[in-house]
Parts: C-alpha cells; sequence; structure tokens
C-alpha cells in the first residue's frame, strides 16, 4: 500500500540537514487526502460506542441490555459479564506479570468516566441510540474527587523520587532573604485535534489496527499479549496523527474492546471515541500542588532550594508528574531537597502531556525565582544570570551544552527588556496594565535505539522506510533531508514510509526522543547505502566504473563519478541497470554491536528498556529556553491577554528550522493556554469532569496569539545525537506559564499562584 | 441520534402547522439542533426545515425601526452596514458571539432560542436531576461547579444562565419578536425560570419566530456591546453590557439610556434601575459608577466552596460602567 505520496518544494539547499524545507505532507493534509485511522474504507465495517460510568467509585451490580440489544442494527453488546479472554500486557519497560487476565470492561468503577460497555451496530448512529439504552445498576463506594477532597490526605512519599545534596533546610534557615510559596496546576488535557479511536480488522489470525500511534511498534505488542497472539501477527498503522502531546504512546482499553468486538463479529469495527470521553479515556496531565522555598544572601546569592511536590494519580497506579524535574538543574545552588508525592484520587491515571514533569516543575521554581527578584529588588533577568548552574549540580556531571546564558541575554535583547521598570504595576496604556515577565525552562536530551531501512530504486527514487511516526513535528521532512544529504542524492528523489509497525523499528515520539533517535539512524543507513553503491560500481563486473582504477567514487545530486571528475559519471538509476539490479537495500539500527539478536531488536523496538536518560553518559544533557512575555490586564475586568513574545532556546542544531520554530511556537502557544484558559472542572459530588468538550475546555483561539518570536541560541551538541539535534517538541511549552505569571504580577502586583490565571482571580 | 421524519416547510404556514405535531423541531441553521441532538437533550422525532422559506432571510431598514427576518444569517446581520449604523451594539453581539463559521451557519431565529451551557443541563446521562429537561427533577447545577452560573432571576430550580448576546442588545432596545399571529417584546419573550424553567419563552407550539424589529433610536445610534470573558473569541460571556446613550444637547445630561446585561442572568436581562438612576442626570464617574452597581440589584451568588460565581457581581457593574463611560466620553 502505498501511504504517502509526498510533495516537496523548496530549492537544493532546503533539502539538506539545516534547510528549511516545507512541510512534506502539508498538502495532503490541507487538501484532506491524507487518510486518518478512522477513515480507512473497509467492507462491511461496524461500529462500536462506549458507555461509561456516571459514578466515580462502585460495582456494577448488573448491566441490563436487552433494550440495547433489541435496538435497530444493533450486532453485540459487550458487559462486564463478557469474557474477553485477555490478558494483561507488559509495562513500558517491558515487564509482565504472568496469568493476569485483563478486562477493559471491569465490573469495579474506579472513575466517574470509565468505560463500563461497548455496543456495536451497523451504523455509529445506530450504536449511539442503543447505547443510550443501556442501563447499569451500581452499587456505589466513596470517592475521593481530587486532591483538595479532604479525604484526600497527603498520598504517598515516593522515596526514589528524593533529590538531596548539601543541608537545605539549615542553609534555608541561615539565609538572609527567604520567601516561600505554594503553586498550583488543575487537570489540563490534550484536546488533540484528532479525537482517539481506532479501526480494527482481522484476517484470520492477524490483526490490523489504524489507530493515531506514537509509537506503532510498542502498541503493537500490547495488542499481541492482549490477544495472545504472535507480534508479527499485529500491524498498527499510522502514516498521520492528528495531534497527539503524549496521549498516543501506547494502546488504551478501549482499543482491547474494538478489536475484542471485531473478532466476535468476525468483521471490521471502529470505535470512535467521543469528544467527552476523551476526557477520561487516558489521563491528561495530573494536577499538582509544589511548595517552595528559597534562601539567598542580600545580595542575591541562592544558599538554599527546598521543594515539596505532590501530585494527583489514580486509585489503581502511581503516576507521578514529576514537580521536582527542573527545580535541581536550574540554578546554581549548594544546598538542596526535593520531595515528590502522589495523592490517589477517583480519576483515571494520569498521563504524559507536553513537557511532562518539566512543565509544572518549571512553574514552580520560576515564578519563586521572580518572587525572591521582587524581595530582593533585583531584576528578574539579573537574578538568574547571578546564579547561574556552571554545571549539573544534581548529577555533578558538565553540561554537554548549555547556551541559556545565550538564550537569556539574546532573548532579551530581542523583547527589550532593557527597558523594564522594575516596580509592579508601573507600566500601563489607559485601562490596560502592563506586565513584563520572564520564565526559564528546560527538557532533558533522551535517547532510543531506532532503525531504518533505504532502498534506492532502478527507478531513480529513493525510499526512507521506518516505523517511526509524524504527528505533525516534521519526521517526514527530516528524514528525507537527512537521507538526501547523507546518500548524495536530490531531496526530490526521496519518498518517505513511516508509521507503520511492520517496518523497522524506532524510538518512540515522546519525550522528545524521536528526531535525535531516528535521524541517527537515517545518517547510519544512509552512509551504509552509499558505501554499498560505492562498492557495487567498483566492483560489480558489469559496472563502467570496474576499469576506471578509482578506489572511491563521489555520490552527489543522485550521480555517482569518479572523484577526479574525468571519468564515468551516471545517475544510481543507471548505475543499477547497468549491474543488473532492480534495487539496493540497506538497513541498518543504532543498536550496540553486542545487542543485534532478535530478541534484543524485538525489546528495543517494543519497550523502553534501552531509553537513555540525560546524564548516562559523561555528560549532563538538555535544551534550554528562555520566554520574554508582555500581558496585558484589564484593570476592571482581571482579562489578561498576551501581546508579545519572544523566546530564546538551545536545542543544539536544527535540523529544519522551519519545522522546529512550528514546534516552539505550538508548545508556545499550550503554555499560553496552560497560562490562562485550561481547567478541568471537577464537580465535587461525582468526581465528573463537567467541561469535557472543546466549548467549555477552553484553549487558546488565534485571537488570544500574538506574534511569537522565537530564536535560536543553540550550537550542534554531538553528544546528544549523532547530527548534533537536541530535543524541541516538549521544550517549548516550559516556562511559558511562569513567564505569564511573573508577567502579570509585573502588571498587576498580585501574584496568582494557581493557574490558570482566569479574570475573576485579578479582580 | 436517533431516527427522526425530516420534511421541508416551504412557508410559515406550513412550518406553523408541522410544528403542531408532538416532538417536532424546527431546522434552521442547524448549529443549535446538531448540539443539542449530540448531547442528548434535543431527540425530535419530526424535524421540520424552515430553512428554505423564501423572504424570510431579509434585512430591512428604515427611519423608524429595522426588521429582520428570522433566517437571517448571523454573519448577514453583524455586517449589514446599515444595521451596523443604526444598532451598533446589535452588529457587535453578533460580531462579537460564536464563531466566524458558526456565524455563517445560525440564524437569528434561532440564536434567540439556543439553550443554556449548563454543563448540567447538557449531560442528561450522567446528571438526572434538571429541572429544564424533566420539570420536577430537580436541579444539579446548585451544589456543582458553579463558575458560569447566573446571579440574576435564578429560583431554587434553576440557576442557569441564558447564553446569548444578540437577546442582551435586543432587550436593551425595545426590540419585538414576531410570532407570526402575535408579536412579543423581547424582553417579554423570555421567561425567568420560577418554578417552571422547562418553559424558557412564551413560544406556543405551533408558533415560530418569524422575525425580529427593532424600532430606531438615539440612543441605539450611540450603542456598544462589550463583552468581557477570558477568551478572546468563541467563548460565552463571563459578563457582558448591551448600552445605548442619548445626551441632552449640553452634552453631559443623560436624556435616554438603555442598559441590558448578559452573561449573569438566566434571561437577557434590563436594567432598568441603571437606566432610572442616570435619566435626567449628568454623566460622571461617580453617577456612572453608584448606578452600575444598580444592575446587581437582587443578585444572588453560589457558594465559593463549588468556584462560585460571586465575581459576576463585582464584574457586571464594572462592565456596564465602562460601555457607559466610552459612550459618554468620560473613559
Amino acid at each position: 500500500m502505498t501511504i504517502l505520496e509526498p510533495r516537496k518544494h523548496g530549492s537544493a539547499a532546503d533539502g539538506m540537514v539545516g534547510g528549511r524545507l516545507s512541510r512534506f505532507e502539508g498538502e495532503l493534509k490541507i487538501t484532506g487526502n491524507a487518510t486518518y485511522a478512522l477513515e480507512y474504507p473497509l467492507e462491511n465495517l461496524a461500529h462500536a460506542v462506549l458507555v461509561q460510568s456516571t459514578i466515580a467509585a462502585g460495582r456494577v451490580v448488573s448491566v441490563d441490555a436487552a433494550a440495547a440489544r433489541a435496538a435497530a442494527g444493533v450486532l453485540l453488546v459487550l458487559t462486564p459479564e463478557d469474557e474477553l479472554g485477555l490478558m494483561t500486557a507488559s509495562d513500558w519497560f517491558g515487564n509482565r506479570s504472568e496469568n493476569q487476565p485483563f478486562h477493559p470492561l471491569p465490573k469495579v468503577v474506579r472513575y466517574n468516566g470509565e468505560s463500563i460497555v461497548a455496543v456495536i451496530a451497523e451504523s455509529r448512529e445506530q450504536a449511539i441510540e442503543a447505547a443510550k439504552l443501556i442501563r447499569i445498576t451500581y452499587e456505589e463506594a466513596p470517592a475521593v474527587a481530587d486532591m483538595d477532597d479532604p479525604k484526600a490526605g497527603e498520598g504517598k512519599l515516593l522515596d526514589a523520587m528524593t533529590v538531596e545534596w548539601g543541608d537545605a533546610e539549615k542553609a534555608l534557615a541561615a539565609s538572609a532573604v527567604r520567601i516561600e510559596a505554594e503553586y498550583r496546576t488543575p487537570r489540563e488535557y490534550h484536546v488533540a485535534m484528532e479525537p482517539h479511536g481506532l479501526t480494527a480488522q482481522w484476517d484470520g489470525d492477524q490483526l490490523t489496527v489504524w489507530e493515531p500511534s506514537q509509537w506503532t511498534h510498542g502498541m503493537a505488542r500490547t495488542y499481541a499479549e492482549w490477544f495472545g497472539i504472535a507480534l508479527d501477527d499485529v500491524r498498527i498503522v499510522s502514516p498521520f496523527i492528528g495531534g497527539g502531546f503524549g496521549s498516543k504512546g501506547g494502546a488504551l482499553a478501549y482499543g482491547a474492546v474494538a478489536v475484542a468486538a471485531a473478532k466476535k463479529l468476525g468483521r471490521p469495527v471502529r470505535l470512535a471515541v467521543s469528544r467527552p470521553q476523551n476526557f477520561t479515556s487516558y489521563g491528561g496531565r495530573a494536577a499538582t500542588h509544589q511548595t517552595i522555598a528559597l534562601g539567598a544572601t542580600q545580595e542575591g546569592v541562592l544558599q538554599a532550594i527546598v521543594h515539596r511536590g505532590a501530585s494527583e494519580t489514580s486509585t489503581y497506579m502511581d503516576y507521578p508528574e514529576q514537580t521536582g524535574a527542573a527545580t535541581p538543574i536550574l540554578y546554581k545552588v549548594e544546598n538542596f531537597s526535593s520531595q515528590t508525592r502522589v495523592v490517589p484520587v477517583n480519576a483515571v491515571t494520569p498521563g504524559a502531556l507536553r513537557g511532562p514533569g518539566k512543565n509544572p516543575s518549571a512553574y514552580g521554581i520560576e515564578s519563586a525565582i521572580d518572587e525572591l527578584a521582587h524581595k530582593l529588588s533585583m531584576d528578574p533577568l539579573e537574578l538568574r544570570l547571578k546564579n547561574y548552574a556552571d554545571h549539573d549540580y544534581q548529577s555533578g556531571k558538565p553540561w554537554s551544552t548549555r547556551r541559556l546564558r545565550e538564550a537569556l541575554t539574546e532573548g532579551s535583547a530581542a523583547f527589550g527588556w532593557a527597558g523594564r521598570r522594575h516596580e509592579p504595576r508601573s507600566m500601563r496604556d489607559g485601562k490596560a496594565l502592563i506586565g513584563w515577565g520572564l520564565g526559564c525552562g528546560t527538557f532533558p536530551v533522551i535517547r532510543a535505539p531506532s532503525s531504518a531501512m533505504i532502498r534506492v530504486l532502478r527507478s531513480g527514487r529513493v525510499e526512507v522506510v521506518s516505523g517511526a511516526i509524524d504527528m505533525g513535528q516534521g519526521t517526514y521532512t527530516i528524514l528525507a533531508q537527512t537521507a538526501a544529504e547523507a546518500l548524495g542524492v536530490s531531496i526530490d528523489q526521496v519518498d518517505v514510509v513511516l508509521g507503520d509497525s511492520r517496518l523497522p523499528g524506532s524510538a518512540i515520539a515522546g519525550g522528545s526522543m524521536l528526531a535525535g533517535s531516528i535521524t541517527g539512524a537515517v545518517h547510519k543507513t544512509a552512509n551504509a547505502a552509499r558505501e554499498e553503491i560505492v562498492g557495487l560500481a567498483l566492483n560489480d563486473p558489469n559496472s563502467p566504473f570496474r576499469d576506471t582504477g578509482a578506489n572511491t567514487l563521489v555520490v552527489s545530486e543522485g550521480r555517482i563519478s569518479v572523484a577526479s571528475g574525468d571519468g564515468p559519471s551516471m545517475t544510481l538509476s543507471d548505475l543499477l541497470s547497468a549491474v543488473g539490479r532492480d534495487a539496493l537495500e540497506v538497513t541498518r539500527n543504532t543498536l550496540p554491536d553486542d545487542a543485534q539478536s532478535a530478541t534484543d531488536r524485538s525489546n528495543a523496538w517494543t519497550s523502553m528498556g534501552r531509553v537513555q536518560g540525560p546524564t548516562m553518559g559523561d555528560t549532563s544533557m538538555h535544551s534550554w529556553c528562555a520566554h520574554f512575555v508582555e500581558v496585558r490586564v484589564d484593570e476592571d475586568f482581571g482579562t489578561v491577554r498576551v501581546s508579545r513574545m519572544v523566546s530564546a532556546f538551545d536545542c543544539g542544531r536544527l535540523y529544519n528550522p522551519k519545522m522546529v520554530e512550528s514546534q516552539w511556537r505550538g508548545g508556545i502557544i499550550m503554555g499560553i493556554g496552560q497560562a490562562l484558559l485550561e481547567e478541568g472542572l471537577v464537580d465535587p459530588r461525582n468526581a465528573r469532569t463537567i467541561n469535557n468538550n472543546v466549548g467549555d475546555y477552553l484553549v487558546p483561539t488565534n485571537s488570544d496569539i500574538p506574534d511569537i518570536e522565537v530564536i535560536s541560541v543553540g550550537v550542534p551538541d554531538y553528544e546528544a545525537s549523532a547530527l548534533g539535534g537536541k530535543g524541541v517538541g516538549e521544550v517549548g511549552i516550559v516556562g511559558v506559564a511562569p513567564a505569564i505569571a511573573n508577567a502579570v504580577f509585573h502588571a498587576t502586583g498580585k501574584r496568582v499562584r494557581d493557574l490558570p490565571i482566569t479574570l475573576e482571580k485579578l479582580m | 441520534m436517533r431516527d427522526f421524519s425530516y420534511s421541508r416547510a416551504s412557508s410559515i404556514e406550513e412550518a406553523r402547522k408541522a410544528a403542531l405535531q408532538a416532538g417536532a423541531m424546527m431546522l434552521a441553521g442547524g448549529t443549535t439542533l446538531l448540539d443539542l441532538a449530540k448531547c442528548g437533550v434535543g431527540e425530535p422525532d419530526q424535524v421540520i426545515d424552515i430553512s428554505h422559506i423564501i423572504g424570510l432571510d431579509a434585512i430591512s431598514i428604515d427611519e423608524r425601526a429595522a426588521t429582520i427576518g428570522a433566517l437571517a444569517k448571523m454573519s448577514a446581520v453583524a455586517d449589514h452596514p446599515a444595521v451596523l449604523a443604526a444598532f451598533p451594539a446589535v452588529a457587535q453581539s453578533l460580531s462579537l458571539a460564536a464563531s466566524q463559521q458558526l456565524r455563517n451557519m445560525a440564524t437569528i431565529g434561532g440564536n434567540l432560542l439556543q439553550r443554556t451551557r449548563c454543563p448540567y443541563f447538557r449531560d442528561p446521562a450522567t446528571f438526572a436531576a434538571c429541572n429544564k429537561r424533566e420539570p420536577g427533577s430537580g436541579c444539579s447545577a446548585l451544589g456543582g461547579v458553579t463558575r458560569n452560573h447566573a446571579v440574576l432571576g435564578t429560583s431554587e430550580h434553576c440557576i442557569a444562565t441564558y447564553p446569548g448576546d444578540l437577546a442582551t442588545a435586543l432587550v436593551a432596545f425595545d426590540a419585538v419578536v414576531d410570532l407570526g399571529g402575535r408579536s412579543v417584546s423581547v424582553e417579554d419573550f423570555f421567561l425567568a425560570p420560577g418554578d417552571t424553567p422547562d418553559r424558557e419563552t412564551v413560544i406556543t407550539p405551533g408558533e415560530m419566530i418569524v422575525g425580529v424589529s427593532l424600532p430606531t433610536s438615539a440612543a441605539a445610534r450611540n450603542s456598544t456591546y462589550l463583552k468581557v470573558r477570558d477568551r478572546q473569541s468563541y467563548e460565552f460571556a463571563a459578563a457582558s453590557a448591551a448600552v445605548g446613550l442619548e445626551l441632552e444637547a449640553d452634552g453631559k445630561t443623560v436624556r435616554d439610556v438603555r442598559v441590558a446585561l448578559g452573561g449573569v442572568a438566566t434571561k437577557p436581562w434590563r436594567a432598568r434601575e441603571v437606566e432610572q438612576a442616570l435619566i435626567g442626570k449628568a454623566l460622571t464617574d461617580e453617577t456612572v459608577t453608584a448606578a452600575a452597581r444598580l444592575s446587581m440589584n437582587g443578585a444572588v451568588a453560589q457558594p465559593a466552596s463549588s468556584g462560585g460565581n460571586h465575581y459576576k457581581i463585582e464584574l457586571a457593574p464594572r462592565v456596564v460602567a465602562r460601555a457607559l463611560r466610552t459612550l459618554g466620553g468620560l473613559a
């Protein structure tokens, strides 16, 4: 199946790594020709609809499905009574408990909005109508609505996440200047434009699932283990994803329901998770509380940081949103203490949402630093530069590269920060109070082994093939650039095929680890392919180069030539014709040489077992950024509008600045939403998120977003990745919310310590 | 969505007759009907499509009044030069509402009949109690999350906010709804919930909104619609004010003033006490501030423990005052 017929444009230079090539698949998307998971046309398709719990905790006593079963078009109703025969799959790290059945439609209700019943009918409309006829009888149990619920308690301390050095409490007590405050963030949601769902089809024991996926191989493993079939018998197809932001990394319970229904019915099944159901079918960012105390000298030299963080988790899994993730690495400090708790509540287990951990963590520390600057009557920029971390005080290692100073200085110059008046409420334009704020962000460099295949075809086309995915971040585009440059062909010759678990395995598109990992694999593969081409040209009996006496050849612009220039020169296509080959195919991976067994490879592509963190080598590797924000706050109404933004980033080398800038801006826009609009509203009586739709859960509109100037201050970091880049996708959002909160304080003199900063908090 | 029968009316009479059938709902732009059908609140057995009735989208205006057909699109009215000149607050109330795509589809008649955004009203599968949907079943919003609920015109049976902007502007300028057989002022057309929250308007089976007429006035010509909300676009009002002002020849004494509030009440809310306090008085910062406060007479907030709505009582007078100052040249 041809899943992508890419379009390319731009100059030859744009086709190289670092060029501003336009998005490969852009035209397909904007013309509606990109086929998404819920659009694949299949014969005899049935439609599944979920019925979710309306209580927060308890037990399903009975399900009356008689009326639904009798309704027009209904093919099947699945309830907790149906034994689907599924087994629990491995966790992210490949660990699997033995003989644990998996019930995607459980009898025990753990949160409001948990899927209990599925109705499958000939049409989606019939399934929806029949689903309304389902009557579930519950035995309710007491529930904890959220972490503010008095029943929630203190939660559990996660010892493994405690970070300590020096004697923070003592140094804090001895500090001449101290601040302490609590910062809160609410539940936040991914609200990707493409809601979740899948189309599933069985062919004997072979399963194909069209589902938006940030990790096709990992998802395939989960489905295989749930259904007890071989990994090779599962195929996940995901060439296009309408936004993931962390929500589409793994298979979810509704997927098991749809695939089980397809098996029972013997026909393909499509399950579209409705927009309200997207708020509970997987977790968003957990609500967090964190208390931060800072101690400093009168001159503003930081002496101690004490951080105590807590986040909501579910009653059935501990998922920490690491509010202490950025706290230890942003500043030079000799005394540090951070503790992290999780508080179980009756909610779906939270998940990763853009900038997980680092994002709420930066909100805390970057707000606290601003509070300290105010207390010291010191410019917040000056305070940050004064306490600049010369190395990683947590790991004790030197930075690989850290151009945060340049981000701060170049960002401030572009913004005009020097014109800032120190006093809050000192700048205005009529009724608009104007404030300038600053916030820094960071995200670690995470890497994972990946593999790729390159096919040089006699037709003249070059195919780059990987199971990696593109959810809008630009994988198609940068892989074409990487291959074109390394192989020595024109970008116009290159086709990229992605998003299929049958293709070579890859790092997950998460934690900003994909681009650095997969470009490394493609680069290695393309170099190997070029060497094979040269070898073929030098050694094949029918090659015109065989008798040139050359010991190497040059491949450039799709032609192979003798380096001196006085010899044969031909296209790769002509070379393959001359030697009688249809294609040359090369596959390489970036696993270590001692981990090349089939098991090693399978585990590498389907688990996080070989993921490398930022300090596993000799250095500490991270992306960095500084956001400069101007807000205008209506002094009567409390409404906040971001009127100007300059953000400077150190993400190392940029493989395609156009794609990168788009990702940065996207992250910043999400950060503006987080700061000012986004909040899951939980009804304390039944723990339901009641604003579970895009009319009531507010994300920014175009009118809320000013021009955003983004600046790159990075230099290539070849410790971080083969081509010198660090991650770009996550870091954009990190530090935006505190920059805005700090600007709001500067505008109004009022410190809002719980997001979002809605108007009533400023009136 | 359950099956329904569909018929297309070619005349007002045909539509009104068809609408007498049990379970009938009218379809014009469809933006509200589809929305309500998707959340399980609107479940028509019969859909009467009135969108093809010829001439019902006309907009006409002379020196005495504007007449707007029920099928005129929100965008057509918002962009109509004569409406913009004679009733700027009305045009602004439309262009600040919904999104461009919705405004291109939604009609004036349907806009008036849009239903509350109360999340408890819109989630029947979870919240069985709603006196609007099921009279006597109770109110799930009381004791729930009430940040966006009303502070004016509420009852122990319902605190749902009327969400629309247009009706707020219309009620300020004494607009009249043409129901075919009779005409009712917009102010009287909408009902406060009292003990019958299910009755939102005086419209009876077999009636339909045919159009809206708006008398011109000096206050309407010098008018504004100020809408305050967290998001710059595509959000319902935290508080809004439709205000019109006519000053005496001295340039400071109030001859006529119109004030209506949106986003804070169970129906489009004319603030007559504010108007009475200003007529005949000099328009100053002090008189404006004092009068604007009267807009919240009788307001009742929900408890803060549930993300309450007390802020609306503070916010709405500020919105009214800002609009008055802007029109009066005090800002």
